[in-house]
């Protein structure tokens, strides 16, 4: 129940955002929002022990239960690590956003956002249903565009904001069906359900693994793994706040959740591991890589964290042959690769968010992010070189930081994995740990030249517009605690492994539960062992290349290296919306005629069509009523009326004749026993022919039609056409009743409504709603009329419609 | 007499749907209206013809013409009334801000 309240709130409150930013001095918006999050972290931590303990809490609302899908939530160990995430990371951003945007912005506006993204980040991870997960996760993409658009003056926010959604939506998509084809095979919307089937899955199936790599699409595209990558740079436009929070702590590792989360369930696959696996650890390299080269420190940040979200769904792929392995030996090294993805997962968003509002800080000091004008800051604001020295270290794997235990946890994963007869070729089992350390050599190398290219070397301050000094105090408070806590896990790494991972690696793998060792106890020092050689080797090989950067740079201009996907991107999308816009604008003619030609000629081709398939032209006419030879008359003069109006060189014929044709019409119900129509076409048709007239002296004579013959030919064909399918429809219609009248029932209109003339009571008592809707139809109508004669557009408004 | 009444529907269908295609804004005013007239009987032809009397409940128990397409009709013609209406001071708008009665010269799109 607290779980549901708990992803409410941040709506709830984002309502009131607007109203309360009108009211309070827009400086203090932020503490008011500032709340939502700490309020949050402190109710969940206050369930860590008892999750912790073994417990998960689940609870549901009533949605569309008939479909299966409900509002459940499922707080258990895997989205406690991430609502603790999501509040914590949460509070400390919002704490750092006071100060870092200025009081002239939206702040409104941003906040509004911000509290929409959390409240959808946590419906995310703690729906168990996964209908609602897809709505929470599209959510996410779309406060995503909306905060990467913040500064939508900018162009390339605006292109940044469309990217990422274009590609985040689209995976989500492909999800949504993955979902549906899971659905299909289990029976069951609810991931608990679904987990609880997996032994008696067919895999068999073509669905499943459809529905895998379908799910599987959804996740990369949204934790920017390769090639979906290329979102992530172009999101950096958005405020650095908002890059910390959702595009390096929270929303990007919603991939990474999706894939633990399924764990269960698709693990053990051969597809699933290989295609993590691999994508993982090429996303470890090539972002590792491409970060080397950046200049913008935000956007080296960006590729940073692209690599370093392969890295844990590298861990999360080796990880997952733990579901279908028996062999016990095998199964720690499983298990254990899972836990360190988990592990690195927590690690990183500390870094990786201190980081971030480091550049944060130097750019909102200095007025520019660009390493190639900054240097030497170590000494104008020595705070912050201690922030971005223990992130940098973390980051780069190095004791004493958090980022060092994960990092060697991951070596270990991967020389474990090479060892194993599990992978059949021989050349993959050696090129996952070989890519592997390369990636983490470059991974030290862009961590350097963070520190070292930022804050240490001579100041440049004629390239900035800025005199550096030290940010005010509440903007260090956040990245301080952040760094405290790299620190600190490093120190007590096992408590965080008792509260957090072991709940956790009870969710991914609910098979093994009570397994000795499925948590293994974390330490820095293991003795000398493969994995500490690797990082001494990554020490001594970065710091070479790292010094001799300027000799080797030239890799990059290589020409397989300078395939862009970005201009792929670029490239067909602007394929996709010139072709849509040439194939629009050939049949959007702006031609009132061929609209109607569209209509009439879906028309024909539908029933004619219609009736051919049902190949049954029955027309029954016994059931005639008889003909009068004044009858006879009328509907012969009608149908003289109506063709002469083709004729009819000028309009007042043409709408002589038309009234000719009102007027034959009410002697026709006269006739045919409607007395009621026939009075009421009387009035209307005069009226209309009066109007018709009144209108004459307003517009010009209508001119001889110089058409086209042949487009008068098909305009007389489409009407003969569509006249006769009337006819014949209608003919075939009589001859067949299906059912019986209904109308017996009014012919108690006396009793029932106390009116002898039955269609004066269908109207005003039977159906009096239709008719009050009708009055209101005619009252639009007057509003029209009258609008359109009386307002006039004021000068200078005259053509808006055309700018 | 249904029969008729019909092929009279069919006729009208084919010179409202005619009037409709041209190019002329009255003409196609013209061409709405002489369609609602089409449709009123092809409704009332629906609910059968002359199969009884007129729908007014006299003293003696008798059999009544269906009085339900009827009804429907009445609310038809007036709303037919109520969008001629709106379309000539459309027409008559659009003529005075424009200058032209002809739908071809009304695009709005530039060619391109």
């Amino acid at each position: 129940m607290i779980v549901i309240l708990a992803i409410i709130f941040p709506f709830f409150m984002a309502f009131f955002v607007p109203f309360l930013y009108k009211r309070v001095q827009s400086k203090h918006i932020g503490w008011f929002v500032l709340l939502v999050p700490l309020l949050l972290f402190i109710l969940l931590a206050s369930f860590v022990p008892s999750v912790a303990g073994g417990a998960h809490y689940t609870y549901t609302v009533q949605w569309i239960d008939s479909f299966g899908i409900n509002f459940t939530t499922n707080l258990d160990g895997l989205s406690m690590i991430f609502g603790l995430l999501i509040t914590g990371v949460g509070s400390l951003v919002i704490l750092y956003s006071i100060y870092y945007l200025s009081e002239r912005e939206a702040l409104g506006r941003f906040y509004v956002y911000l509290l929409m993204f959390m409240g959808a980040m946590l419906g995310v991870v703690f729906s168990d249903n996964v209908m609602v997960l897809y709505v929470f996760w599209e959510l996410t993409s779309i406060s995503s565009f909306l905060l990467i658009a913040f500064w939508y003056h900018r162009k390339q926010s605006r292109y940044g904001a469309k990217k990422s959604m274009l590609i985040t939506v689209s995976g989500g998509v492909a999800m949504l069906a993955g979902f549906l084809m899971l659905h299909t095979l289990t029976g069951t919307f609810s991931l608990r359900e679904m987990v609880g089937e997996m032994g008696s899955l067919d895999t068999s199936d073509p669905l499943f693994y459809m529905a895998m790599i379908l799910i599987l699409l959804g996740a990369f595209t949204k934790s920017a793994q390769f090639p979906f990558h290329i979102w992530l740079p172009d999101a950096m436009e958005a405020p650095t706040p908002v890059s910390a929070y959702l595009h390096s702590a929270t929303m990007v590792k919603a991939g990474i959740y999706l894939v633990a989360r399924f764990t269960p369930i698709f693990g053990g696959e051969a597809v699933w591991f290989y295609s993590i696996t691999c994508v993982g650890i090429f996303t470890l390299f090539w972002g590792s890589f491409n970060a080397v080269r950046q200049t913008d420190l935000k956007a080296l940040l960006a590729y940073s964290t692209i690599s370093q979200l392969g890295l844990i769904m590298s861990l999360l792929g080796i990880g997952s042959m733990a579901v279908s392995n028996s062999n016990e030996s095998n199964l720690l090294i499983f298990t254990a690769a899972t836990f360190a993805g988990l592990f690195h997962l927590i690690n990183h968003s500390t870094f990786k968010g201190a980081l971030f509002m480091v550049v944060g800080i130097v750019d909102h000091e200095l007025g520019t992010r660009d390493i190639r004008r900054l240097g030497g800051l170590m000494s104008f604001m020595p705070l912050t070189f201690t922030v971005a020295l223990i992130g940098s270290f973390s980051m780069a794997g190095l004791p004493p930081f958090n980022g060092f235990l994960s990092k060697e946890m991951f070596f270990e994963a991967v020389v474990q994995l090479s060892q194993l007869d599990l992978i059949s070729n021989g050349a993959i089992r050696v090129l996952i740990p070989v890519v592997a350390w390369v990636a983490s050599v470059f991974t030290f190398i862009y961590s350097m030249i963070i520190v070292f290219k930022t804050f240490l070397g001579m100041p440049q301050s004629d390239r900035v517009d800025k005199e550096a000094h030290e940010p005010p105090v509440g903007m260090l408070i956040a990245p301080f605690v952040l760094s405290f806590l790299v620190v600190g896990i490093f120190i007590f790494p096992n408590l965080v492994g008792r509260f957090l991972l072991t709940p956790a690696m009870a969710a991914v793998f609910p098979m093994h539960q009570g397994l000795e060792g499925l948590v293994p106890h974390i330490s820095a020092w293991h003795g000398v062992n493969p994995q500490l050689l690797m990082t001494v080797g990554v020490i001594v090989a970065g710091s070479l290349m790292y010094v001799s950067f300027k000799r080797w740079k030239r890799v990059y201009a290589i020409g397989p290296l300078r395939w862009n996907l970005d201009a792929l991107y670029n490239f067909v999308l602007l394929k996709t919306e010139n072709g849509s816009n040439l194939l629009t604008t050939r049949y959007m003619t702006g031609y009132l005629r061929d609209y109607f030609v569209y209509i009439f000629a879906f028309f024909i081709a539908v029933a004619v069509g219609g009736l051919f398939w049902i190949g049954n032209l029955e027309i029954d006419l016994s059931k005639d009523a008889a003909v009068t030879v004044n009858e006879y008359i009328i509907i012969a003069v009608m149908m003289l009326a109506g063709l002469s109006i083709l004729f009819a060189k000028s309009r007042k014929t043409a709408i002589l004749l038309n009234g000719v044709l009102g007027y034959s019409i009410a002697i026709l119900f006269v006739v045919l026993r409607a007395p009621d129509l026939a009075l009421t076409q009387i009035v209307v048709e005069t009226v209309t022919t009066v109007l018709f007239l009144l209108c004459f002296y307003f517009l010009p004579e209508w001119k001889r039609e110089d058409t086209k013959r042949t487009t008068k030919l098909v305009n007389g064909f489409i009407a003969v056409a569509v006249g006769s399918i009337v006819t014949i429809l209608a003919l075939m219609v009589q001859g067949d009743k299906l059912f019986t009248s209904i109308s017996f029932y009014f012919e108690d209109a006396y009793r029932l409504a106390g009116g002898k003339n039955i269609v004066n009571t269908i109207l005003g008592d039977f159906r009096a709603f239709d008719t009050m809707l009708e009055v209101v139809v005619l009252f639009i109508a007057g509003i029209g009329v009258f609008s359109l004669i009386k307002l006039k557009a004021k000068k200078g408004e005259k053509d808006i419609g055309n700018q | 007499m249904e029969t008729l009444i019909t092929l009279l529907v069919g006729v009208l269908v084919t010179i409202a749907v005619y009037l409709l295609l041209s190019r002329n804004m009255i003409r196609v005013i013209l061409g709405t209206a002489i369609l609602s007239h089409a449709i009123h009987l092809l409704i009332l032809t629906m609910g059968g013809l002359k199969k009884g009397g007129v729908p007014l409940i006299g003293d003696e128990p008798a059999d009544y013409t269906d009085a339900l397409p009827q009804a429907l009709i009445l609310t038809a013609i007036v709303i037919s009334f109520a969008v001629t209406a709106f379309l000539l001071v459309l027409a008559y708008r659009t003529y005075k801000e424009t200058g032209s009665d002809n739908l071809d010269t009304l695009r709005g799109v530039n060619d391109e």
